[in-house]
């Protein structure tokens, strides 16, 4: 049990003026503005977003700035924000086959409608700190192409379709209750409309390495990314009074198509299964961890045997949460005096008890000794 | 309820519904700028208020499957009515309540005989073009990023 304390008021106000100034660190340096987060850090902007489960980019920044760049503690923000504005419904589900594509790439098909758009990526970057950037180096020219305005851009998981090769994506009737995680609390099991909004708020490390350990053999799904793509799309909101939806804006995000070979099972032929990711801003690696661990969880669905850590879906779903990871974790720092007084008595007296019994069982076993010696 | 679930809209929602695109993407300078040229300004009534709240984005589950919740976005919303009784609709992701006013303002006067024509000429045409350039040059840039890979035969 937990004791509260109290006291401590003055300690306390002054240690948040003292954090505040070291925040803020030498003031020679001129403060962080938030336009400069959002564009520069946009990275660090896309994770708060994603794990504080808003898409804001102005108040994650705001979030990281406040944090001192401390991702969890500005994911926390932004979670204890949202708690203080009214729920206006569900948008419409985004439609990410429209989306203006900015970066689009497949490892299963060289050659594909679209074509593979690189777009702005650090892959095949040599990991070589640029110097030049701590002189602030200049801005590269933008390079330009023509395209074919023609030309779409269909998912990767809609080609393979056509052969029957892909599972394709499980359907529901269109009024079917959608789970929400932020209205009723996680049951177990969970389905999978559940599991895809844990993961998609889930921490990235949690996730990069229980997907990793996927991939090691620990509940092995030969996955590959079968398409991964980051643009903007449009949300729309259907509107009571007008009867119709109403666009609300765009939206940035990245989506994973993770595509896994199966040899079947007793309820489904040999085919290639599939795990998706997807998450506000751009997030790469984040919504290759989802895509990787949603396939994994899928082993129920698909009757395969659940022998790993990432296909345990009470295990994977019951932590990937970084705020509430957090909270148990760092409560620890807060004052367990009493409790600790307690447990200090209760050692006190076990090592009593221990001493009595081990002193009874000295004399136990020297007894019959120094009668045979006598 | 997905939008292509529903029967076919008639032109005048889709028309109505592009302009709404428009306006939650525009900036709020060019929707100020806008208002302050009106001439004579037209008088309005607030309907509600405007407000910020939340709206669960939704995705599919594959992409084309069934519907799970993403996150949340900030939305802030505004309904406004004319003296000619035409009410205005104004929705857009973010915070800004001056924006979404505009917002509804301008989607009222968009159903007016008497603006329609000068808010398509001085508002609509702009954000359009505007819009359509900065895709024009995203899609130059990425373009630019296309790749043909290549397979290497191994043994050769």
């Amino acid at each position: 049990m937990y004791v509260a304390v109290k006291g401590g008021e003055k300690a306390i106000r002054n240690a948040h003026k003292l954090m505040e100034r070291d925040r803020r660190g030498d003031r020679s340096v001129p403060a962080l503005e938030l336009k400069q987060i959002a564009e520069q850090l946009y990275l660090s902007v896309s994770r708060v977003m994603s794990e504080g489960s808003l898409y804001d980019v102005e108040l994650a920044a705001l979030a990281i700035k406040q944090s001192r760049g401390d991702l969890i503690e500005a994911i926390f923000l932004l979670r204890a924000y949202r708690t203080t504005l009214p729920r206006f419904g569900y948008s419409e589900p985004i439609d990410t086959a429209a989306m203006l594509v900015r970066r689009r790439i497949s490892a299963t098909y060289k050659d594909l409608p679209g074509g593979q758009l690189l777009g702005p990526t650090y892959d095949y970057t040599h990991r070589l700190l640029n110097f030049k950037l701590a002189a602030d180096g200049e801005l590269p020219e933008s390079v330009q192409a023509e395209y074919d305005a023609a030309e779409e851009i269909p998912r990767v998981t809609d080609l393979l379709n056509a052969e029957g090769m892909m599972e394709p994506d499980p359907q529901v009737p269109s009024d079917a209750v959608v789970g929400d995680l932020t209205r009723e609390p996680m049951e177990f099991p969970a389905d999978r409309d559940i599991r895809l909004q844990n993961l998609a708020r889930g921490d990235e490390g949690f996730l990069l390495a229980l997907g990793y350990s996927t991939q090691r053999g620990f509940g092995g799904s030969h996955p590959f990314a079968g398409e991964i793509r980051f643009g903007e799309v449009d949300v729309d909101f259907f509107v009571e009074e007008l009867g119709f939806s109403v666009p609300l804006g765009r939206m940035s995000v990245t989506e994973c198509q993770m595509i896994n070979q199966f040899q079947g099972s007793t309820v489904a032929p040999p085919q290639f299964t599939r795990g998706y990711g997807l998450a506000p801003g751009q997030a790469e690696r984040k919504v290759m961890s989802m895509a990787l661990v949603d396939r994994a969880l899928r082993c129920r669905e698909l009757g395969e045997e659940a022998v790993a850590p990432a296909q345990d879906e009470e295990f994977v779903l019951s932590h990937s949460d970084n705020v509430q990871a957090t909270g148990f974790v760092e409560h620890l720092k807060l004052p367990h005096y009493v409790d600790f007084q307690a447990e200090l008595e209760l050692v006190r007296r076990m090592r009593k008890d221990w001493q009595a019994r081990q002193e009874v069982e000295a004399a136990q076993a020297n007894g019959p000794v120094e009668e045979a010696a006598q | 309820m997905s939008i292509d679930a529903q029967p076919a809209l008639a032109p005048e929602i889709k028309a109505r519904q592009a302009a709404m695109a428009l306006l939650a993407e525009a900036p709020e300078a060019t929707l100020q700028a806008t208002w302050e040229a009106l001439e004579p300004r037209p008088t309005y009534t607030v309907l509600r208020q405007p407000e910020t709240g939340l709206v669960m984005v939704r995705g599919r589950a594959g992409g084309t499957g069934a519907p799970f919740n993403l996150c949340e976005a900030t939305v802030t919303r505004c309904v406004v009515a004319l003296e000619s009784r035409e009410t205005g609709f104004g929705q857009c992701l973010g915070r800004s309540k001056q924006k979404a006013l505009y917002a509804a303002v301008f989607d009222a006067l968009l159903q007016t005989e008497k603006w329609n024509a000068e808010i398509e000429a001085k508002l609509l045409q702009q954000l359009r073009t505007a819009q359509q350039e900065q895709d024009h040059q995203t899609r130059r840039e990425v373009a630019a990023t296309k790749v043909d890979f290549f397979t290497m035969v191994r043994g050769d």
